[in-house]
């Protein structure tokens, strides 16, 4: 049977956490098909089908799509859901809020958070904010699962599908969208970035985070990110968060300013690739884990690093 | 409207588990114990929302061992009015706790069902949205605000790249992320007076609900460890290593 990625997509654009999605889908099964549940994102299908080892793109369109509620893209999963042997979710805000009500009305249980697949029915995944790896199976028909993005490289492109239409489900008049206040910025997307410059509560106060850290990530053309210790005390916004109960990031560049290094923002950024730390703690647990510590006040040497980059 | 807030007893925020050995679990014997810090958020909001007038009763539930009793006495002394334990010593996954909820929700009628959104041992981050399915009503997962006026619930959610606000008919599931409010300090006269409160035991199968987990665990490892890195002296070395060494800029 075939196995289900249910995309993830904005203003009409597939974002990257779905090829990484597929990259875990084809290790789950061969026939890999692609859900584009949305309005107006015929973009997003249309480039869905170009994604390699994608055969086919369902594309359902309806205004009961749109703001992307819980209620109804999981009905919109549900009624293709028996023909698959696996429905696969990025772990993103947005899987992680729809998958686990798919896998309930499917009387089904949820792999979250997947890592690495064993085997079509056997995968790897973190408990306790990633101290310890567990090898899980499942015994049910249909396996729901979100992937972690950071666990698989993302699918390259040269596809060709076919985009398939299907009806979109009606509105379940349960929910509506208010709104939204997006964090606008022309940084990359934190869990897409190359780069990302981290601050702790060291930094003191919103706007020492801002004119210490930002010349920085200008500079490196990072993604700005904070420890939980930073985003409770007000001095970046919730959605920065990097850690255990926030965003996951492998970047190849992890630089931490002024973060201690509890274990729940370690779980959130160790399998980066290269980290530097700067804490002028030369107990630092942050330390333990950065293959570059520079021991100093991040007052003085960041502005440095500004200057010597 | 009665609340129903369910909470977990897990291995305290503060402790860093040990692998078994034997690849089995992590080792929880003789370790600390306490409320979710999730859940602990969401008994703060329902007892709040008692405190505003909006609510009638706020009702704790806990699903596990006979030790989750504390847990309850916990949210108890937070302001819970009263506790259900659904005691088992069989594992339970997210599948199976939402499922007892669902009894509970039926029994209970709640206007409201507030959950912490994921438990900090398995992290799965599923009960809530799980339960919402199963007693067919909308859900506001991961919210830093809550408003509850005219039979709707308006959420605001934490979502990747921002907030999101929605709006949902009541009686309707909420789950909690760290913003939503912080959790008061639990005073001794209120633990003193918690432990008066009411608590009923009931089984799995007084709730006709079968827990037989779907999931097995294989193994349970160690994660890769990082190799410990050098300490630079000085920002020109560091920089000199990022571009030669490491090759990252």
């Amino acid at each position: 049977m075939a196995v289900l990625v249910i995309a993830e997509h904005e203003h009409g654009t597939l974002k990257g956490a779905t090829l990484n999605t597929v990259t875990a889908a084809a290790a789950c099964g061969s026939d890999v098909h692609v859900l584009v549940a949305g309005h107006n994102a015929s973009g997003a299908a249309q480039a869905a089908a170009k994604i390699a080892g994608v055969a086919k793109v369902l594309h359902a369109d309806g205004a009961s799509l749109t703001e992307q509620l819980a209620e109804n893209v999981a009905a919109q999963v549900l009624a293709l859901a028996k023909n698959y042997s696996h429905l696969l979710f990025p772990a993103t805000a947005h899987g992680k809020n729809v998958a686990p009500r798919v896998a309930a009305l499917l009387d089904v249980a949820q792999i979250s958070d997947a890592t690495k697949v064993i085997s079509a029915d056997t995968f790897e995944r973190p408990i306790y904010a990633g101290n310890a790896i567990a090898t899980v199976q499942s015994s049910d028909p249909i396996k729901v699962i979100t992937v972690r993005t950071t666990g698989f490289d993302a699918a390259g492109s040269g596809g060709s599908a076919a985009v398939e239409s299907i009806p979109a489900v009606d509105d379940s008049g349960q929910s509506s969208f208010v709104g939204r206040e997006v964090t606008k910025s022309d940084r990359p997307e934190l869990t897409a970035a190359k780069i990302i410059v981290s601050g702790g509560r060291a930094m003191g106060s919103s706007d020492k985070f801002n004119e210490v850290l930002t010349p920085l990530a200008d500079k490196l053309g990072a993604a700005l990110g904070a420890s939980r210790a930073a985003v409770d005390a007000g001095y970046a916004p919730n959605d920065w968060q990097v850690g255990q109960t926030g965003k996951i990031v492998a970047p190849q560049l992890y630089v931490a300013c002024g973060i201690s290094g509890a274990i729940q923002h370690l779980a959130g950024m160790k399998d980066s690739k290269v980290i530097v730390a700067i804490n002028k703690d030369p107990e630092a647990p942050i330390f333990s884990v950065a293959d570059y510590g520079l021991e100093a006040d991040l007052f003085t040497a960041v502005p440095e690093l500004v200057k010597a980059l | 409207m009665k609340v129903l807030v369910p909470v977990k007893r897990v291995v305290d925020y503060n402790v860093k588990v040990r692998v078994k050995s034997d690849g089995s679990g992590v080792d929880i014997a003789n370790v600390k114990m306490s409320m979710n810090p999730f859940d602990e958020i969401a008994i703060e909001e329902a007892v709040r929302l008692k405190e505003k007038g909006i609510a009638t009763e706020v009702i704790a539930v806990s699903c596990g061992v006979a030790q989750c009793q504390e847990t309850l006495r916990t949210a108890m002394a937070i302001g819970a009015d009263r506790a259900i334990l659904v005691e088992t010593t069989e594992e339970l996954q997210p599948l199976a706790v939402a499922k007892l909820l669902k009894a509970l929700f039926d029994k209970e009628q709640p206007g409201l069902v507030i959950l912490g959104k994921q438990a900090i041992d398995d992290d799965c981050n599923q009960t809530g949205q799980m339960l919402a399915a199963l007693a067919k009503l909308p859900q506001g997962t991961f919210a830093s605000k809550l408003v509850i006026e005219g039979g709707f619930a308006s959420v605001t959610r934490e979502v990747d790249g921002g907030l999101e606000t929605v709006k949902l008919k009541m009686p309707a599931i909420v789950t909690t992320d760290l913003r939503l409010n912080e959790p008061r300090y639990v005073t001794l006269p209120n633990i003193m007076k918690a432990k008066k409160k009411p608590l009923e035991t009931l089984k799995p199968a007084d709730l006709g609900v079968d827990v037989a987990p779907r999931i097995k665990t294989l193994k349970v490892g160690e994660p890769p460890k990082r190799g410990a890195g050098v300490k630079v002296p000085d920002v020109a070395t560091l920089v000199a290593k990022l571009k030669n060494e490491a090759k990252v800029i």
